[in-house]
């Protein structure tokens, strides 16, 4: 009995033992071991199973996957004195275990590394970069819709851009990856993730944009008013000329039926102008006469001339 | 006398047997919860990823696995079939027949600067699978973080790239197909293990205090429009119907040509075939025609007077306002 009590101690004391000589890895791992504090070998990347010294050896663990920064955005000048908003982001990873472990120890360290890092280099990169070429990537000929052109001409005009964004993105990534070295951190990229204009710029880019549509706006109001004008006058040149025409044409046609008319008139008439007159003047008599005259008559006019004499000689 | 000889026995035998029986028990326990605890199952949008000690060692489809239990291999699903989905500039609140969405508060996402330094306001979708589970899990951190990191960074790129009104108005599949392969070429080059399925470019609007005066230009297009229309009304009201009154005119002076010509003729003729009689007998006809006129014009008349040519002061006769009455 007493012999077992103490071979289970053993036991215990040897499961402990093998424990912790063992140690594993995640493949989204890699170690240093460090004996009382001193780093012993190389880093571990291989993930799995490993052995180590217990007791004396500690495993530290570091990440082996890509890791993210975010910086705060930060209000730079550019060059050309306009103020934005520039907020960037890094992807980095631990290459140096034993660097790191020995200059930052955490990750949380690190990125308080990488903020003065890359804020630094930004703002050194952006302010000596004219703000279009932040924007801009490429020297891609702008494309705009008929109206805006109308207004603004041909004559965009377009800035020649020597950097554009990528490769001032890149610069800043060169000159803080090998400020990033001696902290055993890879920079991998640095990217810009939003420019924005500060409060004061952007409500002056409002104003330039909404003038820009009321100019746009304006034009094609007084192109109605225009296209207008021009029909109404149109329509009333086109009125005045039918009008005119059909007045010329039906006095023409008037005017020979009436020189015709005339014509004929004054051949018929004209073989006897007396008769002619005396006819037209009975016609004349029996067209005008009626139960609104009173006629007063002298017997001695051919009518009456029976009354008094018989010969009607009087 | 059996029972009596058993009990006796047992006093050494008993312990012996139930130790063998407590081996028993526990090998048949520890092989229960080592299968038991060893099975998986993987559903069918998922692979599961098997790690021995750390180290990647299988992945597995869809169906009923088995692991080393008790910490040595570990177990993660992965949802490779499943589509995910990141917003930019605006969140789902709750999805459904009628989604809704809420914009405010994501400004800052969704406003950006274009290539002619103006400022527009887009709003887009990304979804994306997990393509490769391996780099998906072993590769990169905070895989939903980057993603929209880098998605917000492409699309302003390719934004800063255009103009304003190619953004807003005019290209906006060309951008978002950019987008895709700018953000895929990104994902591929860190060994993220994803694919992007779509990106959907949503609202493209000008910023807020903007609206207004882009909506104007185009209540100014409809403007013209309806201004021009109107005046194609009228010049279609008043030309068609002044053309027809033209060619009335014209029917109505030929009209009246034919008229006046066929009666100058006709009288004419009357006067000539009245004329050659008179010729024959003047003064008869001459006298025949008068009275005969005569004849038709008395019987009208109001009142005929009759006087004597000799008759001087003949004006107290007549009572002048009394004819004019009747």
């Amino acid at each position: 009995m007493k012999m077992n009590k103490y071979s289970l101690i053993i036991l215990i004391i040897a499961l402990i033992v093998i424990f912790n000589s063992f140690f594993t890895l995640d493949e989204r791992q890699q170690a240093i071991i460090t004996q009382f504090g001193d780093p012993i070998g190389d880093k571990i990347t291989k993930a799995g199973l490993h052995l180590k010294i217990p007791f004396i050896q500690k495993v530290n663990y570091f990440e082996k996957r890509i890791l993210e920064w975010d910086g705060e955005a930060k209000q730079i000048p550019t060059s050309d004195k306009r103020y934005i908003w520039l907020d960037t982001f890094s992807r980095w990873r631990i290459v140096d275990p034993l660097k790191f472990y020995q200059t930052v120890r955490s990750e949380s360290f690190a990125h308080g590394r990488l903020d003065d890092i890359i804020s630094g280099t930004t703002r050194d990169v952006v302010s000596s970069n004219s703000l279009i070429e932040l924007v801009r990537n490429t020297n891609r000929s702008l494309v705009f819709t008929e109206e805006y052109q109308d207004n603004y001409g041909g004559g965009v005009q377009e800035e020649i851009i020597d950097m554009g964004r990528n490769n001032i993105a890149n610069q800043i990534f060169q000159r803080a990856a090998s400020l990033c070295e001696e902290y055993g951190i890879q920079l991998i990229d640095v990217k810009v993730k939003r420019i924005n204009y500060n409060e004061e710029v952007g409500q002056k880019v409002y104003e330039r944009m909404i003038s820009e549509r009321q100019k746009i706006a304006a034009k094609y109001r007084s192109e109605g008013q225009g296209s207008s004008a021009e029909i109404l006058g149109k329509k009333q040149k086109e009125l005045d000329q039918i009008q005119s025409e059909a007045y010329k044409n039906a006095q023409e046609i008037i005017g020979r039926a009436d020189a015709e008319a005339t014509k004929i008139f004054a051949d018929a008439y004209n073989r006897d102008p007396n008769f002619f007159e005396f006819l037209k003047t009975l016609e004349a008599y029996t067209a005008t006469m009626d139960n609104k005259n009173t006629m007063i008559m002298t017997t001695d006019s051919d009518y009456y001339k029976f009354l008094k004499d018989t010969d009607g000689t009087k | 006398m059996a029972d009596f000889e058993e009990i006796k026995i047992p006093k050494n035998k008993i312990p012996h047997f139930s130790k063998r029986k407590t081996v028993t028990t526990l090998i048949i326990v520890v092989v229960a919860i080592f299968f038991f605890t060893g099975l998986y199952t993987v559903d069918p949008e998922e692979v599961g990823v098997i790690q021995r000690f750390g180290k990647y060692v299988d992945t597995t489809q869809p169906g009923l696995h088995f692991k080393i239990p008790f910490g040595i291999d570990t177990l993660t699903k992965v949802k490779v079939k499943h589509v995910y989905k990141e917003e930019f500039g605006f969140r789902t609140l709750q999805p459904g027949v009628k989604s809704t969405y809420s914009t405010r508060g994501y400004d800052l996402e969704s406003l950006m600067l274009t290539g002619d330094l103006n400022i527009a306001d887009v709003e887009w979708i990304v979804q994306y699978r997990i393509k490769d589970p391996i780099k998906y899990l072993f590769h990169i951190r905070n895989i939903e973080e980057t993603i929209r990191d880098l998605s917000e960074s492409v699309t302003r790129e390719v934004v800063g790239d255009r103009s304003s009104d190619e953004v807003i108005v005019l290209s906006r599949k060309d951008i978002a197909d950019q987008i895709q392969t700018g953000l895929q070429q990104n994902l591929d080059d860190y060994g993220s293990g994803i694919e992007i399925y779509t990106i959907n470019l949503q609202n493209v609007n000008p910023p807020d205090p903007v609206k207004p005066a882009f909506n104007d230009v185009n209540s100014a297009k409809q403007e013209k429009e309806r201004i021009v229309n109107e005046a194609w009304q009228n010049y279609n009201q008043i030309i068609p119907e002044a053309k027809g009154k033209a060619k009335r005119t014209i029917e109505e002076a030929e009209g009246y040509a034919i008229d006046r010509v066929n009666r100058a003729n006709g009288d004419a003729e009357r006067f000539v075939q009245i004329y050659n009689q008179y010729k024959n007998a003047k003064s008869v006809t001459k006298k025949r025609l008068y009275l005969e006129t005569m004849q038709k014009i008395l019987p009208k008349l109001d009142k005929v007077y009759i006087v004597d040519d000799d008759l001087k002061g003949l004006l107290p006769l007549l009572d002048l306002q009394k004819g004019g009455e009747k």
